[in-house]
């Protein structure tokens, strides 16, 4: 699972109010190359919630993300190969996705998040 | 010349999910169809809802080639075994998707609100009794409860919820999910429509519709409006031109 999805999911337990960001726990994390594509960086740059992204990528022990982000630092290479790299090169591999209200851990399995809930919680 | 759809020796398989089959293929025709207009659209999200094999969303991304680089998939699918089969799909074509086990977007719906660009839905749309849906495993994949519309209809909203202001859903129905009252019933919600593709095969008359919000027109006006739209292709065209011209 790559940040960009962490950074799309929120707790959909009902009752839930507050459930963006999921914490993560990480047991195994991989780092993937992928060839880099500003435009697709540009693309998805207005989308992010980017304190959710910082965090995340700290968790999973990259700290290289400056704390905020503007668009005007779409401009610098540094900064996109740095957005690059966690948004879609670090992948939580196994571990779990917690939510932040109720501390029901989501499994990540093989790169795979699974929010499926039980009939108790729909 | 690099193939615009999946190839079917390259589609993974396993024995609790459903392999391409009619439905699939009638849905990338119609996706193949309208390549053209995809392409133009610039999509920079688009998703699968129910991406089984993983046959669609894969041949979506290779039709749209050099674009969908720029594009970010995101695949869904309530079987887990399915997901992993779409993952598998999508690397032996070289290509990218995250992937999310959970029930249609539950989970995505709050982030990916009014971001979706194109959304491609083969549903469970097989008319069975109701307690066989939702079930986990391959029933997942066909059981439609009452006329096949359990699934369906809990769909809609939320694909009225993900798509953008430009966003275009592509939906597969049969006669018996009544495809032109689904249609009027997303024009009360200000969308316009167009069946792209109608197939029979030996067992079902295929339907596979394009909604897309029509930003001009509201209620009323847009039932009168999207029902011509849905019965007379060409006034659909008219009516996409405008709501183009209205965007600029």
């Amino acid at each position: 699972m790559r940040l960009l999805t962490h950074n799309m999911l929120s707790s959909n337990i009902k009752g839930v109010t507050n459930g963006f960001p999921l914490l993560i726990e990480v047991e195994k994390v991989v780092e993937k190359q992928v060839d880099f594509n500003e435009d697709f960086l540009r693309n998805m740059f207005p989308k992010i919630e980017w304190k959710a992204l910082v965090e995340a990528s700290r968790t999973m022990g990259y700290t290289e993300l400056p704390e905020n982000a503007e668009s005007s630092m779409l401009d610098s290479d540094e900064f996109l190969r740095k957005f690059h790299h966690a948004l879609i090169e670090l992948h939580l591999e196994e571990g779990a996705l917690v939510c932040p209200e109720t501390g029901r851990k989501f499994p990540v399995n093989k790169g795979i998040p699974n929010m499926l809930l039980h009939e108790d919680e729909v | 010349m690099l193939s615009r759809t999946a190839q079917i020796r390259l589609v993974s398989s396993h024995p609790e999910v459903y392999d391409p089959c009619d439905d699939s293929f009638a849905l990338v025709d119609a996706l193949l169809a309208d390549r053209a207009n995809l392409l133009e659209h610039h999509p920079s999200i688009c998703m699968e809802v129910g991406c089984g094999s993983g046959y669609v969303i894969a041949s979506l991304a290779l039709m749209l080639g050099k674009e969908s680089s720029d594009c970010y998939f995101i695949a869904t699918d309530i079987n887990p075994h399915a997901v992993g089969v779409t993952r598998k799909t999508m690397e032996a074509h070289g290509c990218h998707a995250d992937l999310v086990t959970t029930d249609i977007a539950s989970g995505l719906e709050k982030r990916l609100a009014g971001l979706v660009d194109v959304m491609v839905v083969n549903p469970p749309y097989v008319p069975t009794p109701e307690y066989e849906v939702g079930q986990f495993g391959i029933a997942s994949a066909w059981a439609g409860g009452e006329n096949g519309r359990s699934v369906i209809d809990k769909i809609l909203p939320v694909a009225d919820k993900l798509l953008s202001d430009k966003g275009w859903l592509y939906l597969v129905t049969l006669t018996a999910n009544n495809p032109s009252e689904i249609c009027l019933q997303m024009m009360k919600k200000g969308y316009a429509s167009r069946i792209v593709l109608q197939r029979s095969t030996d067992e079902e008359s295929l339907h596979i519709i394009k909604l897309w919000r029509n930003l001009d027109t509201q209620l009323e006006d847009g039932i009168l409006t999207g029902f011509f739209a849905f019965s007379h292709g060409q006034i659909t065209c008219a009516f996409r031109g405008r709501w183009k011209q209205s965007q600029i």
